[in-house]
């Protein structure tokens, strides 16, 4: 993967085959250097005995092949940037997986656009409820697609108008409160 | 800076649209969205979908998106199901393959028969 912003997507495809109807992804930058990412879900979580098991690549649920790299790469690509990755579940109650990666090494990869995630997800998946929160400082930024359902009243959320909006609306939100932050975001 | 009153203006242009057309039973452009995906670059290709349909005020296509195709070293890949349920399955594809498609298959109604599945494997 090539920046962040796509192990989210990645990554949130496994919540919403868990059949999640709501998925919130924060992205924190703390005052230590750290980038925080925070994806948490209400799908149907994983069993016990085979949580240990998901960050191997020779693991996946699907029977169509042998191999599952979303989240051994997500995982590969903290750990070489000075970051770690831990996974919380609960059956029937959903998923947390929490990622940090050091915002100064030379191996992290840039966010990059966020937006186009946050929207793609909303195209794909209107009914469900992706909310994004970033956090920089004392600073929040919230962005919740029912929300935006609430204020178009019957016009559905996929409408390609609206779509190009989230993209941007985010995208500027997260120039403003990242920028100066990391340094792929001059803000 | 966006703020969620421009929604309102969204919202009152769409729904004039949607009075005019109702029928959603226009062709369907599936992308390939899984790991492969992704990493092969489908997020833009979904994009450029989205930006063409839009430029051209088409808004009877759905675009939606599905798991691991089953072939990964041609992701990106996207179907698309027209009308009579037939299927094309496009694959290595960029933003500007993109466009021909939208152009070609989803207006015109002709097939970009070198950017599909069989074309290309019979040439690699």
């Amino acid at each position: 993967m090539k920046d962040i912003s796509l192990h989210l997507l990645d990554i949130v495809q496994n919540s919403l085959a868990a059949e999640a109807s709501r998925v919130e992804i924060s992205l924190k930058a703390d005052n230590g250097g750290k980038l925080e990412i925070l994806i948490k879900d209400n799908g149907k979580g994983i069993e016990k005995d085979i949580l240990h098991m998901i960050t191997d690549p020779f693991f996946t649920s699907r029977n169509t092949r042998k191999v599952g790299l979303g989240i051994p790469l997500f995982k590969a690509s903290c750990e070489r940037s000075g970051g770690m990755m831990h996974i919380k579940s609960e059956k029937g109650k959903g998923t947390e997986i929490l990622a940090t990666f050091a915002i100064d090494n030379i191996d992290r990869p840039p966010l990059g656009d966020v937006g186009e995630t946050v929207s793609c997800l909303v195209m794909m998946t209107p009914e469900v409820e992706i909310e994004l929160v970033i956090t920089a400082g004392e600073e929040k930024f919230v962005f919740n697609s029912f929300e935006v359902k609430r204020q178009l009243g019957d016009v559905p959320l996929d409408n390609y108008e609206v779509i190009t909006w989230i993209k941007e609306f985010v995208n500027e939100n997260v120039n403003k409160m990242f920028g100066g932050v990391l340094n792929e975001i001059t803000g | 800076m966006k703020s969620l009153a421009e929604l309102e203006a969204i919202r009152n242009k769409a729904q004039e649209q949607i009075n005019l057309r109702k029928n959603k039973d226009g062709m369907r452009v599936v992308v390939g969205m899984a790991t492969c995906g992704i990493a092969a670059g489908a997020r833009p290709v979904m994009n450029a979908f989205m930006e063409e349909l839009k430029k051209r005020n088409i808004d009877n296509v759905v675009v939606t998106m599905t798991g691991c195709m089953g072939v990964c070293r041609l992701e990106p890949m996207a179907e698309i199901i027209d009308t009579n349920g037939k299927r094309f399955t496009y694959v290595k594809l960029t933003s500007e393959k993109v466009r021909r498609i939208v152009a070609e298959h989803i207006v015109n109604g002709k097939p970009v028969i070198e950017y599909t599945i069989g074309q290309f494997e019979s040439k690699n």
